[in-house]
């Protein structure tokens, strides 16, 4: 059943490109600024949070400069969020698919995801821009990076597979999501470092798969800081343990969709 | 002969009086808290019991049954778009399920992009497209627009595209359902002339229908379902046949009404009948374009109501309403309708509805009471059938057919051309200049 499913996946891979595609296409269709979208979400975001944690409360950065310290997470956060959002609302948006066409659901989150990568790539340009801005030398840690973007997509798949199921069943979710995002935010080292959390709270910070990725980011990026490696490898295990339940569940509440959708 | 579908004792059911849609989370947390002393138990509903076949390979095998017998259900669970409660579904060989055309259109993506997508959700391969995209392009008639948006799209146009794509098509096994219930007779002529070629290409296919003329030409083999079970199955002519006169005893009781199981109201003036009567008050056998006809409606009246109102809806297949003629519109009271049997006669000068077949749904109410259905005394929908035949109506010997839209408008040309010979200006009534 197991295997089947996976070549079934691989089977209606080009299907998954052509959705993810679709979105794409129309998310900047009919709009003036097109893609640079990708990139003003996460530079306005940026700019408050230097102006008002960096300039103002004058929030710890490590020694990186505050505009690039923030930046560095909010770009994986921004993608983060935009995709697990998306992936939420992928089945009950495509209700008239599940209805009509059989195909694997999962094809729909899986999507969302996918569709998000190209907007991640273009944020990242924009990150490159403010190093070398900055004048840091990019190190080999840089290669890690598209690692930290895989764990990324696996934690947001999992947990897309999972609000996704439940928000066909319960709207509340779509209620739910952008209020619990925004709190999210703030428990994730994105406005500051994880050094200023008292050490005995790091233990339960690391049980968010986003801190770990964030900070891990951070490290690859600026050569004057290291690797934690506790908090990575929570961080990889909460990231497994997530996407498994994911898809365990929704491997059991998929039967259910064409019913109740 | 190898079998491409194989059905077990497939069974479908359905828990009424639950809400499944918009669920809130706070009902699952009560229901929770509540464990052990649960609610009234919810109602089933078998749509599908026990229904058992075999489709062998380059069988062409029609499906049918009245609304809500569990067609539309057996057909998305053999797609596997709904699970079974019970039962096993096997399918050889690579099966396309059209339960619509254009399934996954994006208003904001092109003609050309819609046709991957589609496609792609069809299960076609993308290098499959490639090869086929003229072909589809032209089928579907519109290769001026193919890189326009389809927002831009009239429904026709939409509908044709869709129809392309699922006619280019490669596969084992096709299940339809009532795709040929929509578009112009043109179009469904070709979406038969489609499934021929399928039919003669050894393909497998299992056509859900209302159009039971369609059922009828395209299948040799017809299955009925009746309540979610198999009723009958086998030779089209024997179960087509079955199926008809199983109408029977309901119209003995209520004479020419269908649908009657579907009736609403709360009964105190019920229905009993209708008939078509021509102007000498016989019943007409056959109703023309410009006709005058009678339409008696049999009433029977549980107690005496004041002020009751009647009423027709005409319908051109289920979507078009023609006309609705009402006592209160049409400006015809009834200050008491006495309690027991009658009939009401409603006379038309002149049918002005070009050939095809028409829905006729009724009505009776007390007064003002539009508000609800359940209000009314009575209404069934779609309780009658009216089957108009093709007349010279303009007397041009030419006749007027179903292409030339639904009503025949009493009519008359005149011309007025302006020559420009100066001697034939007489002619012209022109205003001064």
């Amino acid at each position: 059943m197991k295997r089947k499913s996976f070549s079934e996946i691989w089977k209606y891979r080009e299907l998954l490109f052509f959705l993810a595609w679709r979105d794409v296409k129309i998310r900047y269709r009919q709009t003036a600024l097109g893609a640079a979208w990708a990139v003003i979400q996460p530079l306005f975001t940026m700019l408050v949070f230097t102006l008002l944690f960096g300039k103002i409360t004058k929030v710890p950065s490590d020694g990186i400069p505050y505009p690039i310290f923030a930046y560095s997470a909010l770009l994986l956060w921004t993608y983060f969020s935009v995709t697990l959002g998306g992936a939420t609302s992928s089945l009950v948006g495509n209700a008239d698919l599940i209805r009509k066409v059989y195909f694997p659901r999962t094809a729909l989150p899986a999507s969302a995801i996918l569709a998000n990568l190209l907007d991640l790539l273009i944020a990242a340009v924009f990150l490159f821009l403010l190093m070398g801005y900055y004048r840091i030398r990019p190190s080999w840690g840089l290669l890690f990076l598209p690692l930290l973007i895989l764990q990324v997509v696996i934690f947001a798949f999992g947990g897309g597979l999972i609000l996704a199921a439940l928000n066909v069943k319960y709207r509340d979710i779509k209620h739910a999501l952008p209020f619990v995002m925004q709190l999210w935010m703030f428990l994730t080292p994105i406005i500051y470092p994880i050094s200023v959390i008292p050490q005995r709270f790091r233990m339960f910070m690391a049980l968010n798969p986003l801190a770990g990725i964030v900070e891990t980011a951070r490290a690859c990026l600026f050569p004057s800081r290291h690797v934690d490696w506790h908090l990575l490898s929570v961080s990889i295990a909460m990231t497994l343990i997530t996407s498994m339940i994911g898809m365990a569940y929704f491997r059991r509440a998929e039967r259910d969709f064409g019913d109740i959708i | 002969m190898a079998s491409a579908i194989t059905v077990e004792n497939l069974s479908k059911r359905y828990n009424i009086g639950q809400a499944p849609r918009d669920t809130m989370i706070r009902e699952a947390l009560v229901g929770l808290l509540k464990r052990g002393r649960k609610p009234a138990e919810a109602e089933a509903f078998w749509a599908l019991k026990n229904v058992s076949f075999t489709v062998g390979q380059g069988e062409v095998v029609g499906i049918i049954g009245r609304n809500g017998a569990g067609k539309s259900t057996l057909l998305k669970v053999l797609s596997r778009i709904i699970y079974p409660t019970s039962g096993t579904v096997e399918v050889e060989g690579r099966v396309t399920s059209l339960l619509e055309v254009g399934t996954g259109f994006h208003e904001e993506l092109t003609g050309r992009e819609n046709i991957y997508l589609n496609g792609s959700i069809l299960g076609m391969k993308k290098r499959e497209i490639n090869e086929k995209i003229d072909a589809i392009v032209d089928f579907a008639g519109v290769p001026r627009f193919i890189d326009t948006r389809i927002k831009f799209y009239s429904s026709g146009m939409r509908l044709r595209l869709g129809f392309a794509v699922a006619a280019h098509l490669d596969t084992e096994v096709l299940m339809v359902d009532e795709v040929l219930a929509v578009g112009d007779a043109d179009f469904q002529k070709k979406c038969l002339r489609k499934m021929e070629t399928l039919q003669s290409a050894g393909r497998t296919v299992l056509f859900v229908s209302h159009n039971l003329l369609a059922v009828e030409h395209l299948c040799p083999r017809v299955i009925w379902i009746d309540s979610g079970q198999v009723r009958c199955d086998g030779d089209a002519g024997d179960v087509m046949e079955a199926y008809m006169t199983s109408f029977n005893p309901v119209q003995q009781e209520s004479a020419g009404l269908m649908n009657l199981d579907q009736r609403k109201g709360t009964g105190q003036v019920q229905f009993r009948g209708i008939e078509f009567l021509d102007t000498d008050g016989q019943p007409q056998t056959v109703t023309r374009t410009g006709d005058r006809l009678t339409i008696r409606l049999f009433y029977h009246a549980q107690e005496t109501v004041s002020q009751p109102e009647f009423g027709i809806g005409l319908w051109a297949g289920l979507g078009t309403l023609v006309a609705a003629l009402g006592t209160s519109t049409t400006g015809f009271e009834i200050p008491e309708l006495p309690a027991g049997d009658g009939y009401l006669d409603l006379t038309i000068d002149a049918l002005n509805l070009v050939e095809g077949r028409y829905l006729i749904s009724m009505w009776t109410t007390g007064p003002n009471h539009y508000s609800s259905v359940d209000h009314c005394y009575d209404v069934i929908e779609h309780a009658a059938e009216l089957n108009i035949e093709a007349s010279d109506f303009y007397k041009s010997g030419k006749g007027v057919h179903r292409a030339y839209g639904i009503v025949v408008l009493p009519c008359e040309w005149r011309l007025a051309a302006e020559y420009s010979n100066e001697e034939s200006s007489h002619f012209l009534a022109r205003a001064p200049e």
